[in-house]
């Protein structure tokens, strides 16, 4: 240990296996307990629940390679910075923290998270920041650089989400056309939170419950303190960044399904 | 009620016969009888049918209801009968002797190992986590939101008397109840309300709930009306929502995300307490049991449809699922055939409404009760079926404060430990009547149950001879 840096190597120097997730974890959980703040994994291949439900408040977990699902799973302080691209669910039902990633990152990211910070530099799947909520001081955030698929912030509670549509990468950053930067049924079921897509969005792609509302001085003081945060994460500059408007999506109302139970009893 | 000056006026459209008035009349002068409005006798288009009609005809609306399945279905429970000893083998008396009713929450090792030196044997093998309780009843899944802070503090309590475990639905813990830890089964639901280390970490297991009795297919609902300061602070989501649940855990379309989830949760426990799985009762259950249990579920617990709720829709609480008899039967058997059924606990849950469904559920092959209708009605629930609308006058199953402060804690965890207390004993006294000394011994024993009920099939499926028939 240097500088209270760790260095774990995720392949099995003996077998040239990767370490099985349940082993690799153990490593990581015992130098955070012993004090570490910097850990670096290294040769990391589809290992899952890697920092699952850790405290550790000024932790920086570097992961170089792709880690597996559930990345940050129920995390609660922790910044994870990754190298490479992930898997399904990073984020899941995060707390509080924040997980950076320089490559993509898949389906369900952010699920039903209350807090903490996501930044991903390329693109992602389907379901994204679904179920995410927010209470008070504690309100999740999910960055990405690129474009996502359907059913974006499908169940939101609060939080917010946006996609800014860039390829972003090799010295270039570059509009997306406007058919990959968000598909169909965004925010469907939502009623809480917002959701903000650099460029154009049509009426036709909004999900049940959710609706186009003007983006406002508020939704822009709001949003640049984020974009600021993914600017500063990826070296994007910030007129690049603002040199398209937000189109804002909000719920239709706090209780979209109100009207559709009838509680009389019979 | 309502006052018409000083005059206080009975306002029967509301009433649902919570019997509260006449519980604190201090006279005893009020009496509560069915408001009987004639309606032209009709067998099929009973009186409720055609409410539901005029109802929905009215607003268009799904209609909501709470509680359990209150159609006249048959209780198989009922047409079970329980062996004695007589002659052969002699019966224990539970005052005098001892009937062990403790039992274990996890899973079970497939084997023991030990090394045996000259003055000691030690075993080798690592067990599981596990959780001792010392009775086969735990108090099942209800959630800050659908009952009250009291009753909710009541049910810890009572577990923290009696020695066994409480769910606490999915509505999150509030941070004055981490204190009882230790008899705490937290619920990780799909819309994952409260959820956060501590809510994972200071409790004695954690369970999954991909389904429940009363709604098979239906996540959660909680109505805005109930979500209050406080639950919007334990569940953290803003104040007055409708708290839904989605009705897939969106990580879990198949067997190996739920393995991916049940993982998830004992990577973030370090494998130190027993993580499991609940889900309704339904026509697969069997098949998908027994992949619970290789997916790592260290304890499994199946919800019939009479289970309790605190809102769903009538249509699926009164139509959808199976009887729970069935089910424990039918997982058992399986679970049995397949070599696994020792690597899970089996829980049973939804439709045991007194200490008689307890005993023929443990027969079954039920390793443990979960209950939650009848610790209600412990506290004081005269099951109206309103608990959906926030209204509850015995201040369960609502959060508003002039109803709330009527539940005193005290009185009602004693009543809860009660309850509990007279169930176990129960339990014991039908143990010693057949002769086992051991809750341990008597699940699964399927032949000290006869039937004498109207359909040999489900005797059949149950592996339960009919009366009349001998052993052998």
């Amino acid at each position: 240990m240097e500088n209270g840096t760790v260095k774990i190597d995720a392949l099995d120097n003996e077998s040239g296996k990767p370490l099985r997730y349940w082993v690799l974890n153990d490593l990581i959980h015992k130098a955070a307990d012993g004090g570490a703040k910097h850990i670096v994994v290294e040769n990391v291949l589809g290992q899952r629940f890697i920092g699952a439900c850790m405290e550790h408040k000024d932790l920086l977990l570097e992961i170089h390679g792709t880690p597996g699902n559930d990345l940050g799973v129920f995390m609660s302080g922790p910044r994870i910075e990754v190298f490479g691209n992930c898997e399904d669910q990073i984020g899941n039902t995060m707390d509080h923290g924040e997980i950076v990633v320089h490559g993509n990152a898949w389906d369900v990211t952010g699920l039903a998270a209350r807090g903490g910070k996501i930044f991903v530099r390329g693109n992602g799947g389907y379901r994204i920041g679904i179920h995410m909520k927010a209470y008070r001081e504690a309100k999740p955030v999910v960055v990405y650089g690129g474009g996502v698929k359907e059913f974006f912030g499908e169940y939101m509670a609060g939080g917010t989400l946006v996609a800014l549509g860039m390829r972003i990468g090799n010295g270039s950053i570059k509009d997306l056309p406007p058919e990959e930067v968000v598909r169909g049924s965004i925010g469907c079921g939502m009623h809480g939170g917002a959701i903000y897509i650099r460029g154009e969005v049509s009426e036709h792609q909004l999900g049940v419950g959710a609706s186009i509302r003007p983006f406002t001085e508020e939704d822009s003081r709001l949003l640049k303190p984020i974009l600021e945060e993914f600017s500063k994460r990826f070296g994007v500059p910030m007129e690049t960044i603002e040199s398209r408007g937000f189109t804002k999506i909000m719920p239709a109302s706090s209780r979209p399904f109100g009207a559709y139970y009838n509680p009389r009893s019979v | 009620m309502r006052f018409n000056g000083d005059r206080i006026v009975p306002d029967h459209d509301n009433c649902v016969a919570c019997q509260r008035c006449a519980m604190k009349c201090p006279q005893g002068a009020i009496t509560i009888k069915e408001n009987e409005m004639a309606f032209p006798a009709h067998s099929a288009y009973t009186e409720r049918i055609r409410r539901i009609g005029w109802e929905q005809a009215s607003t268009g609306g799904v209609m909501l209801s709470s509680c359990g399945n209150d159609l006249p279905y048959r209780s198989i429970f009922d047409d079970l009968v329980l062996d004695a000893a007589q002659v052969t083998n002699p019966a224990i008396d539970p005052l005098r002797e001892p009937i062990e009713t403790r039992c274990f929450l996890g899973a079970r090792p497939d084997r023991l190992d030990f090394t045996e030196t000259e003055d000691e044997i030690l075993l080798d093998t690592e067990m599981s986590p596990g959780v001792m309780l010392r009775t086969p009843i735990m108090i099942g899944q209800m959630s800050l939101g659908s009952i009250s802070y009291n009753a909710q503090i009541a049910l810890f309590r009572a577990a923290m008397e009696t020695g066994t475990l409480v769910g606490t639905g999915e509505g999150g813990l509030h941070s004055d109840f981490y204190e009882y830890g230790s008899i705490i089964n937290s619920e990780v639901a799909s819309g994952r309300f409260g959820i956060n280390p501590p809510y994972l970490k200071k409790v004695a297991s954690l369970e999954i709930k991909i389904g429940q009795g009363a709604k098979p297919g239906h996540g959660g609902h909680l109505p805005g009306e109930k979500t209050t300061e406080m639950i919007s602070q334990t569940r953290m989501i803003p104040k007055g929502t409708d708290a839904l649940s989605p009705y897939p855990h969106h990580d879990i379309y198949s067997i190996e995300d739920l393995q991916q989830l049940i993982y998830a949760l004992k990577e973030s426990t370090r494998y130190r307490v027993p993580v499991g799985v609940k889900v309704a009762a339904v026509h697969n259950v069997a098949a998908i049991a027994s992949g619970m249990v290789r997916a790592g579920a260290d304890f499994i617990t199946i919800d019939g449809f009479r289970g309790g709720t605190g809102a769903a829709p009538r249509i699926i609480r009164d139509h959808a699922g199976i009887p729970l008899e069935l089910a424990i039967a039918a997982v058992d058997q399986r679970l049995r055939e397949e070599g696994i059924r020792h690597r899970a606990t089996l829980c049973a849950g939804g439709s045991i409404r007194y200490s008689a469904d307890l005993v023929k559920a443990l027969a079954l092959g039920a390793d443990v009760a979960m209950i939650c209708t009848p610790v209600l009605i412990a506290m004081g629930c005269r099951v109206c079926q309103q608990c959906h609308r926030g209204l509850c006058s015995w201040g369960i199953a609502t959060q508003n404060p002039t109803y709330t402060q009527r539940l005193d804690i005290d009185v009602a965890a004693r009543r809860v430990s009660n309850l509990l207390y007279a169930w176990n004993e129960e339990l014991r006294e039908i143990c010693g009547a057949m002769g086992i000394d051991s809750v341990e011994s008597f699940v699964g024993n399927r032949d000290r149950l006869r039937y004498l009920g109207p359909n040999p099939r489900i005797a059949e499926i149950l592996g339960v001879k009919h009366a009349g028939e001998a052993w052998g």
